[in-house]
């Protein structure tokens, strides 16, 4: 073996994945686990620890890994993690704990994600449930929405003793995990529905089909029903559209909409109702996750598809493993193309998108080269369906209910980073919602901050 | 689970329902929709809030059945639950928040058209219940597909039903009847609220336009959740898009972009009508022609 280089990780063949839904990558089994494992060299000071949001104890877990403990292992984990087996396999390792790493300096990381990853499909496998606590401390606290924010809030307020329910506007628990994140990245049944169970298990109660702010309004929350606390996890779920010509036409969709469809209400799979048009070339304008996952959805649904991205490969926002999976798969990527109008025909439907060539001038506020437009550059790609995949921000639904919560300009929540905490007494707040669209780790840690703030908020009180 | 406490039949394909919904009974107000599920590999299909029983814990929805969804709807029972029931989405009308005496001041004219007279029952209801004296007119192609009319009755202070072949009241189309009211009963209107087929809205915000008269629809894009996240739902009002299922369902009906939203409502034909086909073929299989013993 090469210490130098990660025990490489089984993945379904590019051609065959590229028609079905199934997981991409097939993760470790026990034996890569372990030896994998002995690629850390247990520091003293462990620098990867300190690119985890929720400061998981890399080392340890990972001794107990290398020993052969798997069960020890997710104890280990478990103590700042409700979600392992989703981080293990949506966290952006490399610029977090990965990143760290020490072995990173020469040569590759620990394939922290890769190890967390297989610790907790080894638990699921092997049913090890968390434990509730033994006592209940007779307080109520109201959590809002069910995504990584909400359940990891909900987690560890449970173990603390509350009586803690979520409420959640969706049918289906999750969030982003359910409705966003496809099959083929985040298996549903088997990976997110397991983990939201093992929240369950620690005593939490969830609610779907209540929207706050429409079924029931927080302050109704504090004083008709009684809850001490609210936490709000409502995330960033407003898709932003580009304003163009033809963007109302029939055949463009938001990406949320495009994987909702496919994602929550199962489009692809022929039992279920919903409808979903896939069309035949597909363009997706954007370069983030949230691109990719719509493109490489496409794909599986049969089109031929193009990431449209105003800027160059070096910008693109989405993870580099995202983007080589696409590339493996065959999406077609045209960078520094930004779309000026799509073409309508007279039934309605998207015949084409006008384009134009972009080129990076100087860097704007971000940094970031400014992409400005190549003269005379126009022309048309032909595509019959277009995914406008630029950015989501938070709905104002609770917000504008809600008496004395402030927002900012954003419309985000205002809410202190360390503790959760909002301008309104009894209500604190994390995620998405806050920070506008982030990663699911900075979603949980907010959640967990806010569990702690709660927690204190409520034993002074 | 929704518990479905009532079921009645209100004409050919048109149905209404009781539905057990503690939350969305307590909270609803006339204007807003709910979007039931009927189980786990059902669609997500908005319905608008026609009655509810805040003690009882109920509300009423109608609905006609016209696609796979709604048909397989119809086929539940009094008894039977259905998986989610979400609501109220979606803004109430304006006129609720109106206060009594300003609406005493107006002259108002409701406009509904076939299952639209299950919408606008609850805001005429809301204008009885507040001492508010409201004219109606319901309109539909042939008697047979009238409903709710002696509701209506109870809460309008005129109702007037008009079919477009005569088979039933006024002889012509809502927009004949509402030039005839003005023309020939001496009529004057405000505010006029048209819920009905897109065609209708557009056809009637044509005619108040040129008459001057304030106009409300209720717009019934396609949608999936209904929370303001997919945009699935989105129309040009003015010069500005709108979310139906947040900023809606009603909007100012001389700004809306109706052919726009005839056009979007068709999106999903073809995957619709392939949807029907296949609970159609299910049936064939279930009421025989297998030899399972399902024929009558
Ligand atoms: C397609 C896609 C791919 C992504 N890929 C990655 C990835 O690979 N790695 C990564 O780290 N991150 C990824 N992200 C981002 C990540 O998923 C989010 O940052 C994270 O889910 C935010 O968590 P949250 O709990 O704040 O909000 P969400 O996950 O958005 O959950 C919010 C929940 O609140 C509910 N809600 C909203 N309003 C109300 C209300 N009024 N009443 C009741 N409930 C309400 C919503 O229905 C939702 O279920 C991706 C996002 C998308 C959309
Ligand atoms: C806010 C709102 C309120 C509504 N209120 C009522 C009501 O009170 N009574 C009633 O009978 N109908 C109402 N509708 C329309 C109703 O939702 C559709 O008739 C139903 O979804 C059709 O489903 P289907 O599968 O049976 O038909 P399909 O064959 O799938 O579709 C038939 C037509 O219904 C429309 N439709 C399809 N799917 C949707 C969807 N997801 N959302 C909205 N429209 C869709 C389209 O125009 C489509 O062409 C309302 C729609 C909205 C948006
Ligand atoms: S949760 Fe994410 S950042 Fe933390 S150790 Fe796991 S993969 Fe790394
Ligand atoms: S930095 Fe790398 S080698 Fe050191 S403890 Fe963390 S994972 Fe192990
Ligand atoms: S239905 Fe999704 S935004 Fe309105
Ligand atoms: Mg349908």
């Amino acid at each position: 073996m090469d210490v130098l280089k990660k025990v490489p990780v089984r993945e379904q063949d590019p051609k065959v994945r590229a028609t079905n839904f199934e997981e991409v990558c097939l993760g470790y089994n026990k034996d890569e686990a372990m030896e994998e494992a002995t690629r850390c060299i247990k520091c003293k000071n462990p620098k990867c620890v300190t690119g985890c949001p929720v400061s998981i104890d890399i080392p340890g877990f990972i001794k107990e890994v290398e020993e052969g403990n798997i069960e020890e292992a997710s104890k280990v984990i478990a103590k700042y993690s409700a979600l392992p087996a989703v981080c293990g396999r949506v966290c952006p390792q490399e610029s977090q704990c990965e990143e760290r790493c020490i072995r990173g300096i020469k040569g590759e990381p620990v394939s922290i994600g890769k190890l967390e990853r297989f610790v907790a499909d080894w638990s699921r496998e092997h049913n090890i449930k968390p434990q509730p606590p033994e006592t209940l401390n007779g307080k109520k606290v109201a959590v809002i929405g069910s995504g990584p924010a909400g359940l990891t809030c909900a987690g560890d307020l449970a173990k603390l003793g509350y009586d803690v329910t979520i409420f959640e506007a969706l049918h289906e628990a999750g969030g982003v995990l359910v409705y966003g994140i496809p099959e083929f990245r985040l298996p549903k049944e088997t990976v997110v529905k397991t983990e939201i169970d093992n929240v369950r298990e620690l005593g939490v109660k969830i609610e779907t089909n209540v929207v706050i702010g429409k079924s029931t309004t927080i302050d109704e929350l504090l004083t008709e029903e009684g809850f001490d606390a609210v936490f709000v996890g409502s995330g960033a779920g407003l898709p932003k559209f580009m304003g163009i010509p033809g963007e109302n036409a029939n055949g463009v969709f938001s990406a949320n909409e495009f994987l909702t469809r496919n994602n929550l209400m199962k489009a692809f799979d022929e039992s279920y109702d919903s409808p979903i048009v896939s069309g035949k070339k597909v363009a997706v304008v954007g370069g983030g996750n949230v691109a990719m996952d719509a493109a490489r959805t496409a794909l599986r649904l049969g089109a031929e598809v193009h990431i449209v991205y105003r800027r160059s490969e070096a910008e693109l926002p989405a993870r580099v493993e995202e983007v080589h999976h696409a590339k493996e798969e065959g999406i077609i990527f045209n960078l520094l193309t930004n779309p000026e109008e799509i073409l309508v025909d007279e039934n309605g439907r998207v015949k084409g998108m006008v384009c134009v060539e972009m080129e990076l001038g100087e860097p704007d506020a971000s940094g970031r080269r400014r992409p400005v437009v190549k003269a005379d550059s126009e022309f048309t790609l032909d595509v019959d369906t277009v995914i406008m995949s630029l950015g989501t921000s938070p709905n104002p639904l609770i917000s504008s209910t809600t008496e004395g919560l402030e927002v900012n300009k954003w419309k985000c929540i205002v809410a202190d980073e360390v503790n959760g905490k909002t301008t309104k007494e009894g209500v604190y707040a994390g995620g998405d919602a806050v920070t506008g669209a982030a990663t699911v780790i900075l979603a949980m840690g907010a959640g967990k901050a806010a569990a702690k703030g709660i927690d204190e908020y409520l034993s002074t009180k | 689970m929704y518990k479905i406490l009532k079921k009645e039949v209100l004409a050919n394909n048109i149905y209404l329902m009781d539905i057990e919904a503690k939350r969305v009974a307590k909270s609803c107000f006339p204007g807003q929709f709910i979007i039931v599920k009927i189980d786990e590999k059902g669609e997500r299909i908005p319905l608008t809030i026609c009655d509810y029983d805040r003690e009882a814990g109920s509300v009423t929805i109608v609905f006609q059945a016209v696609g796979a969804s709604t048909q397989r709807m119809a086929e539940y029972e009094v008894g039977d639950t259905f998986r989610d029931f979400v609501g109220p989405l979606g803004c109430k009308s304006e006129l609720v928040d109106e206060p009594d005496e300003e609406l005493k001041k107006k002259k108002i004219l409701f406009v509904a058209g076939g299952v639209g007279t299950a919408p606008v029952y609850p805001q005429v209801k809301w204008m009885k219940e507040h001492g508010v004296d409201v004219d109606c007119i319901i309109g539909a192609r042939n008697k047979e597909l009238i409903i709710l009319e002696e509701e209506m009755k109870k809460v309008a202070k005129n109702c007037y039903v008009a079919t477009d072949d005569g088979s039933y009241g006024f002889k012509g189309n809502v927009n004949d009847k509402i030039k005839d009211l003005i023309h020939n009963e001496g009529k004057s209107y405000d505010l006029v609220i048209a819920i009905g087929p897109i065609i209708m809205m557009k056809f009637v915000s044509l005619l108040t336009k040129e008459l001057g008269i304030k106009t409300i629809v209720s717009m019934n894009p396609i949608m999936v959740d209904g929370t303001g996240m997919c945009g699935a739902c989105r129309l040009t009002v003015g010069d500005e898009v709108k979310f139906a299922c947040v900023d809606g369902p009603e909007f100012d009906g001389h700004l809306v972009n109706f052919d726009e939203s005839m056009k979007r409502q068709v999106m999903y034909r073809t995957e619709e009508g392939r949807a029907v086909l296949k609970l159609k073929e299910g049936d064939t299989h279930k009421n025989g022609g297998c030899g399972c013993g399902g024929d009558k």
